[in-house]
C-alpha cells in the first residue's frame, strides 16, 4: 500500500474492520465482456443513475412539500418560485423520473433480446422486472402529489380500473383511494406509498438485483462469436465509461430542466369537469389505449376486466420469461421470443402514439 | 290508445240497441285503461274534453288536446274546465257535446282577445291561489299589462294587439325555464320579431319593424343568441314584459344602468346628463345607438378617427381636449397592460412559473375596465383617478414580469456555464480512460 502514513493506517483500520480489501480485490478481478453489444451493458447503470437522482432530488423536494389537499399544490407552487433553484430540482426530479422510466424499459429489452436471463441469472431478471413495477408504481404515485388538475382525473381514471377487478375490486379502490373518491386522504397515501414504501422495497430488490450482477458477471449473447470474446476490467475501465454516461445523463438532464422545465398545471378541483383529452404519463399510455379500444363486453366478461387480466398475465409471462424459454436456458438461439419482443415493443410504441395523436 | 279506445267507444254508443255486450266490454277496457293511466297521468286523462277534441277534423279544434300534455298548468294538475268550465264527464258517452258544454256547469267556451288577459288574471293576480304553485311568481301581471302600449290599444278596442296568449302561447303553455318556451330568453326576441317585424302587421302603427334585425348584429344580441350568454340582454330587460312600453329619452340611463350600474352612477353626475337633456338627446343611445348596440371600442374616446366625443366638441373647446387627454391616458394604461401581458407570457414560454404576475394581472386588466367605465364621468380629473389606480397595478405585473424575465435570463447564463463544465467533466473522464487503456 502507497501514499501517507496516516491514510495507510486509516486504511487498515477501515480494512479490518470491513474487509475493504476483499471488496477491491473482487473489483479488480472483475472483468467486462467485450463485443459489438457491449453498449447495452450501460444502461442498467445509467437507469441507477436516474434512481439515485430521483433520492437525491427527492428529499430535497421533501423539505417543502405539504402532502394535503389544501397545500399539496401550494407547496409545490412555492417550490417553483420562491426555493432558490427549487425550479431547477423539481424539474430534474420529473425529468429523471421520465428517464429512468425509459432507460429501465431500454434496459429490460436489451437484456430480453441478448437472452442475458438464461441460466444463471434468471433470478436477476425477476428482481430487475419486480423493479420495473416498482419505478412504474413511483411514476403512478408520484405524478399525483402536485394535485393538480391533470393528476386529479388521470388518478381517477386509474384508480378507477382496480375498481374493475371481481370480488376485490371496490375494496383495492378504496384502500388505494383512501375512500370511494379521490382525495385528500388519497394524496396522503400517494405520499406515503411514493417516499417511503415504495422506496424501501425497490432499495432491496435493487440491492438484490445489483448483488446479483456482481455475482455472476455480465451475461454473453448465445453463439459461438460472442465465446472467447476479449475482456476489459470492471474497475476503471467500465466505471470510467459508466461515469462517462452518467455525466452526459447529468448534462441532458440540466439542460431539460431548463430548457423545458416541468410545468405546474392549475390546482385539482374535484367539482370541475374532466380536462379535455386527458391522459396517463407516457408509460401508462399503451395500456390506456388499449382498455379505450376494448368493447365495453366481450363475451360475458366486461372489456376492462378483460384488459386488466391481459395485462396482468403479460406482467407474469414477463417475470416468467427465463423459465418460459427453454431453449435459451440450453444456450440455442429462439427466434419466436425475438419474434414476440418485437411485437411487443410495436404494440407499446404504436398504442402509446396512438394515444397522443387521437 | 285511448284515441282508439275513445272511437270504439263512440261507435258502441251508436250500436247499443244491437250489442249491449259490446258496449259494455268496450266501456270496461276503457274504464280500466284511464283508471290505469290515472297514476301515470295527471289529471285530465279521463277527461271528456281531451278525449273528444283529439277526435276532431277541424285542426283549430284538435290542437287544444293536441299541445295539452306538456302544458304547465296541465302537468300541474289543472284540466280543461278549470279555464273553461262546463263538464268534463259528460257527452262522451251520449255523442253529445251539449252536455260538456253547459253553460249551467259554468261553461264560458273561448274568451276573446280582449277578454284574455282578465281571463289568465283570475288565477294570475290572485297571490293567494298563485302561492301554492309557486310562491316567488308575481301577481301584477295584469296591472303591468294594462300600462303597456299593448294594454292601453287593447283597452282602446284594438284586437291585432298583443295579449298574453300571443307570446306565452295556448293549450301547450311551456314554463318560462322551458328552452322550448317562446318566452325563454333565447326565443323572446324572435317572439317579438313575430309581429314587431312584420311590415304588413305594424304597418297600420307607423314604427319601425327593423328592431330585430338591429339587435341580431348587436353586442347583446350576439352574446345571447350566438354565445348563448344568459347574462346578455333581450328584449324584455329593457322594454319590460308585460309593462312593454319604450323607455323615454331621459329614462335610458335608468334602462341601461340596470345592468351597466356603473356607467349610469358616473353618467348622471357627469356633465352630460343635463347637456343631453337640454338637447332633446338620448342619453346611452346617443352614443351607443339602441338596438344596434355595437361592441364599444376605445377609438369611439377621443378626436381621431371614429372618435363620437368630435361630433359635438371642436377643436380649442375644453371638452375636445378632455377627450384628447382621457383618450391618451387609456392609451397609454392599455400600453403598459401589453407590455406586461407580454413580459409575462416570454417568462412563462421560457419555463419560468409566473402564477402570481398573472394573478396580479387580472386586476390590472380589472382596473382597465374600471377605467373605461370611468370615461361615463366626462370629468379629467376623475378619471385619472382610475386610470392611476391601473397604472399601479399594471406597473406591480410590469415588475413582476421583469423579475421573471431577469429569472429566465440567470437560469439561461446558468445553463451557459454549467453544461459546458459538464461536457468537460466527460472529456476528461474520457481522456482518462484512453491514458489508462493506452498504458
Amino acid at each position: 500500500m502507497t501514499g501517507s502514513p496516516t491514510k495507510s493506517t486509516v486504511a487498515a483500520w477501515l480494512d479490518e474492520r470491513l474487509g475493504w480489501s476483499a471488496i477491491k480485490e473482487f473489483a479488480q478481478h472483475k472483468r467486462i465482456p467485450l463485443h459489438r453489444h457491449t453498449v447495452w451493458y450501460y444502461l442498467g447503470g445509467m437507469t441507477l443513475f436516474c434512481f439515485l437522482v430521483q433520492i437525491g432530488t427527492g428529499i430535497l423536494l421533501l423539505l417543502y412539500y405539504r402532502p394535503t389537499a389544501e397545500a399539496a399544490f401550494e407547496s409545490v407552487e412555492f417550490i417553483m418560485t420562491d426555493v432558490r433553484f427549487g425550479w431547477l430540482v423539481r424539474s430534474i426530479h420529473s425529468w429523471s423520473a421520465n428517464l429512468m422510466l425509459f432507460f429501465a424499459f431500454v434496459h429490460m429489452f436489451s437484456v430480453f433480446f441478448l437472452r442475458a436471463y438464461r441460466k444463471p441469472r434468471e433470478l436477476t431478471w425477476v428482481s430487475g422486472a419486480l423493479l420495473l413495477f416498482l419505478s412504474l408504481g413511483f411514476g403512478f404515485s408520484g405524478y399525483l402529489l402536485p394535485w393538480n388538475q391533470l393528476a386529479y382525473f388521470a388518478t381517477k381514471v386509474g384508480t378507477d380500473i382496480l375498481g374493475q377487478i371481481p370480488l376485490i375490486g371496490h375494496w383495492l379502490l378504496t384502500v388505494a383511494r383512501g375512500g370511494d373518491e379521490v382525495s385528500g386522504a388519497t394524496l396522503t397515501r400517494f405520499f406515503g406509498v411514493h417516499v417511503a414504501v415504495l422506496p424501501m422495497i425497490a432499495t432491496f430488490f435493487l440491492v438484490v438485483h445489483l448483488a446479483m450482477v456482481q455475482k455472476q458477471g455480465m451475461s454473453v449473447p448465445i453463439g459461438p462469436s460472442y465465446q472467447n470474446t476479449r475482456t476489459m476490467p470492471f474497475f476503471p475501465n467500465f466505471a470510467l465509461r459508466d461515469l462517462v454516461g452518467w455525466t452526459l445523463a447529468l448534462g441532458i438532464l440540466v439542460l431539460l430542466a431548463s430548457i423545458f422545465p416541468w410545468e405546474l398545471g392549475v390546482k385539482a378541483d374535484p367539482l370541475a369537469s374532466a380536462p379535455a383529452g386527458i391522459r396517463p404519463e407516457w408509460f401508462f399510455c399503451f395500456m390506456f389505449q388499449t382498455l379505450k379500444y376494448i368493447p365495453s363486453h366481450v363475451l360475458f366478461m366486461p372489456g376492462e376486466l378483460l384488459g386488466i387480466i391481459g395485462f396482468s398475465l403479460g406482467g407474469v409471462a414477463l417475470i416468467l420469461v427465463p423459465f418460459l424459454d427453454r431453449r435459451a436456458a440450453r444456450e440455442e438461439r429462439n427466434g419466436l421470443m425475438t419474434a414476440i419482443g418485437c411485437v411487443v415493443i410495436l404494440y407499446m410504441a404504436v398504442f402509446t402514439l396512438l394515444a397522443y395523436v387521437r | 290508445m285511448i284515441r282508439r279506445l275513445a272511437q270504439r267507444t263512440m261507435i258502441a254508443g251508436h250500436r247499443r240497441s244491437g250489442s249491449g255486450i259490446v258496449v259494455l266490454w268496450c266501456l270496461a277496457i276503457f274504464t280500466w285503461t284511464v283508471a290505469l293511466a290515472a297514476d301515470a297521468a295527471p289529471a285530465g286523462s279521463s277527461n271528456s274534453c281531451i278525449a273528444c277534441h283529439q277526435l276532431q277534423h277541424d285542426k283549430r279544434l284538435r290542437q287544444p288536446a293536441v299541445g295539452l300534455p306538456n302544458d304547465v298548468h296541465f302537468t300541474k294538475g289543472f284540466a280543461c274546465q278549470d279555464c273553461h268550465g262546463g263538464d268534463p264527464t259528460g257527452g262522451m258517452a251520449e255523442s253529445d257535446p251539449s252536455l260538456a258544454h253547459d253553460s249551467a256547469k259554468g261553461f264560458v267556451g273561448a274568451p276573446t282577445p280582449a277578454q284574455i288577459p282578465e281571463f289568465c288574471a283570475r288565477c294570475h293576480s290572485d297571490v293567494e291561489r298563485m302561492k301554492q304553485y309557486d310562491p316567488k311568481m308575481r301577481v301584477d301581471q295584469l296591472q303591468e299589462y294594462r300600462s303597456s302600449q299593448h294594454g292601453k290599444k287593447l283597452a282602446q278596442g284594438d284586437a291585432k294587439v298583443a295579449t298574453c296568449i300571443s307570446c306565452h302561447g295556448v293549450h301547450g303553455i311551456l314554463p318560462v325555464a322551458d328552452t322550448r318556451s317562446p318566452v325563454y330568453k333565447t326565443n323572446v326576441a324572435a317572439t317579438c320579431a313575430h309581429c314587431h317585424a312584420d311590415t304588413g302587421y305594424m304597418g297600420p302603427y307607423g314604427i319601425p319593424t327593423n328592431q330585430f334585425k338591429l339587435y341580431r348584429t348587436s353586442v347583446h344580441g350576439s352574446k345571447l343568441l350566438d354565445k348563448g350568454d344568459l347574462g346578455a340582454p333581450t328584449c324584455n330587460n329593457c322594454h319590460g314584459n308585460h309593462g312593454a312600453t319604450p323607455p323615454g329619452l331621459t329614462s335610458i340611463a335608468a334602462t341601461c344602468g340596470e345592468c351597466h350600474a356603473n356607467n349610469r352612477e358616473f353618467f348622471n353626475q357627469s356633465p352630460h346628463k343635463e347637456a343631453f337633456a337640454s338637447l332633446g338627446v338620448g342619453e346611452c343611445t346617443a352614443c351607443h345607438n339602441h338596438h344596434d348596440i355595437a361592441k364599444p371600442a376605445d377609438s369611439l374616446l377621443g378626436v381621431g378617427p371614429g372618435s363620437l366625443c368630435i361630433t359635438c366638441h371642436s377643436e380649442g373647446e375644453p371638452g375636445y381636449r378632455a377627450a384628447a387627454l382621457m383618450s391618451a391616458k387609456l392609451d397609454s394604461l392599455k400600453t403598459t397592460l401589453h407590455t406586461a401581458h407580454d413580459m409575462l407570457e416570454h417568462a412563462s414560454r421560457g419555463g419560468v412559473d409566473v402564477a402570481l404576475g398573472k394573478f396580479d394581472l387580472h386586476s390590472a386588466d380589472d382596473a382597465l375596465i374600471k377605467a373605461r367605465t370611468a370615461v361615463h364621468y366626462f370629468d379629467t380629473a376623475k378619471f385619472d383617478e382610475a386610470t392611476q389606480a391601473g397604472m399601479v397595478a399594471a406597473g406591480n405585473v410590469v415588475m413582476l414580469g421583469r423579475e421573471a424575465l431577469a429569472d429566465l435570463r440567470l437560469r439561461r447564463i446558468g445553463l451557459a456555464f454549467t453544461l459546458p463544465l459538464i461536457l468537460l467533466l466527460a472529456l476528461l473522464l474520457y481522456q482518462k480512460i484512453r491514458r489508462i487503456e493506452g498504458r
